[in-house]
């Protein structure tokens, strides 16, 4: 670790021992040193502001109950975005039919039932190539099967280190990896000519 | 593309994943620059992934650490209050002085007329006379009411007679505070400091180790 996280660690540290002790107030100080990243991650996964705001302060809400049980040699950003991430896959998998559920499409790298039946739905070429880049980026992050795609944000777009990943969302290494490339593969295959 | 090595693709997500052995690199870059489908494959995934690249940071709302805070259980409010008194010292003193000031107290002054001392190992009792035995030494505050202190020997602590006498002989020594109580006002005074001195006592084993 960098000498600026060591004393950002340390800095996290002292305020969970505050709430720790029953000082409340303590907490704001790491909600909002927190704030924007786990607000980004729940908006890229969830693709929606208000569902966005609703599970990252759910999510920070869920820390502060259980913020006894963070082992504070740990990152406490890993342990932050776990439980977020955790949240909106709730979240996604509460919104869309059950079956569709994990049931991986043979021979189509990465996609699901639901990324399958979406992109049947999927917009026109002519309506996707008018889309604002933003727009764009979050409707192909969208299609993914929220397996990929919750790797593909950690990686790409909040550029965390795949071991960081693993720690994250509990996975092993190799099965990060793995679904990276897969992730990759369907992006591409989503995407066509760019 | 179906006729190249299974191996170039795996060598290809390596690559991406900056991971890749040299020996593997080395193989990779031969192969696509003879293979144009292979490089195509690895053209496009690398295009995928810089234009996922290109999103924007985005905000949180404004007011979402104050939504945050709102949403988060009520503390246990023995905590809050303790904060309370150790962030306003004067208010909680003012606050405490009206709450002492109801009759409980002065009705306690009169009424308890009952000789009694604080236990501590070595005092010699007697009627309502309390002997520091001279070559004793009582570790711990002595506090007698209604009757007579002799000291004699030593106390390492503090000494509070309360309605009482007390007698120091030459050989006495009293290492903490000595005070005699025996007006109604000093009574009041003594009880709201024994009364602070608890909350900060309290308060403090709240705070952290570390600070
Ligand atoms: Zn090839």
């Amino acid at each position: 670790m960098e000498r600026r996280d060591i004393a950002m660690n340390q800095l996290i540290n002292k305020r969970i021992n505050e709430v720790i002790k029953g000082n409340q107030e303590a907490f704001e100080e790491i909600v909002t040193l927190f704030q924007h990243r786990l607000y980004h991650v729940c908006y890229r996964m969830l693709g929606n502001r208000q569902e966005a705001e609703d599970i990252a302060q759910e999510a920070f809400v869920r820390a502060y109950i259980n913020i006894h049980t963070f082992d504070q040699k740990r990152k406490f950003s890993t342990w932050l975005f776990r439980i977020a991430t955790n949240l909106c896959i709730d979240r996604i998998r509460k919104r869309k039919p059950d079956y569709y559920l994990d049931a991986e499409v043979p021979g189509t790298e990465g996609l699901t039932m639901y990324s399958q039946v979406a992109s049947d739905v999927a917009l026109p070429e002519e309506e996707v190539a008018r889309m604002e880049t933003e727009e764009r980026i979050q409707y192909e992050i969208g299609r993914l099967s929220d397996k990929y795609r919750s790797v593909i944000i950690l990686r790409y777009i909040e550029e965390l280190p795949l071991q960081e990943i693993s720690d994250i969302l509990e996975l092993p290494l190799g099965t990060v990896k793995t679904r990276v490339h897969r992730g990759r593969a369907a992006l591409k295959k989503q995407m066509g000519n760019l | 593309m179906n006729t190249c090595p299974e191996q170039i693709v795996h060598c290809m997500h390596a690559y991406l994943d900056g991971d890749i052995r040299h020996d593997d690199e080395q193989l990779l870059m031969k192969h696509l620059a003879e293979c144009p489908s292979c490089q195509k494959l690895m053209d496009d995934l690398t295009d995928a992934i810089e234009f996922i690249e290109q999103a924007e940071p985005i905000e949180a709302p404004v007011g979402f650490v104050n939504d945050v805070m709102a949403r988060l259980p009520k503390e246990k409010s023995q905590v809050g209050i303790q904060r309370w008194l150790r962030k306003h010292p004067l208010l909680a003193a003012a606050a405490m002085f009206f709450v002492l000031m109801s009759a409980s107290i002065f009705s306690g002054y009169g009424n308890d007329q009952q000789f009694s001392v604080t236990k501590q190992p070595n005092l010699i009792v007697e009627g309502e006379t309390v002997t520091v035995p001279e070559g004793e030494v009582i570790k711990g505050d002595i506090i007698v009411k209604n009757g007579e202190l002799r000291i004699e020997g030593e106390v390492d602590g503090n000494v509070t007679v309360i309605r009482g006498s007390k007698y120091m002989a030459s050989t006495a020594v009293v290492t903490g505070t000595s005070e005699e109580i025996d007006q109604a006002f000093d009574w009041l005074w003594y009880k709201i400091k024994e009364t602070v001195k608890d909350i900060f006592k309290t308060g403090d084993g709240e705070k952290p180790v570390e600070e």
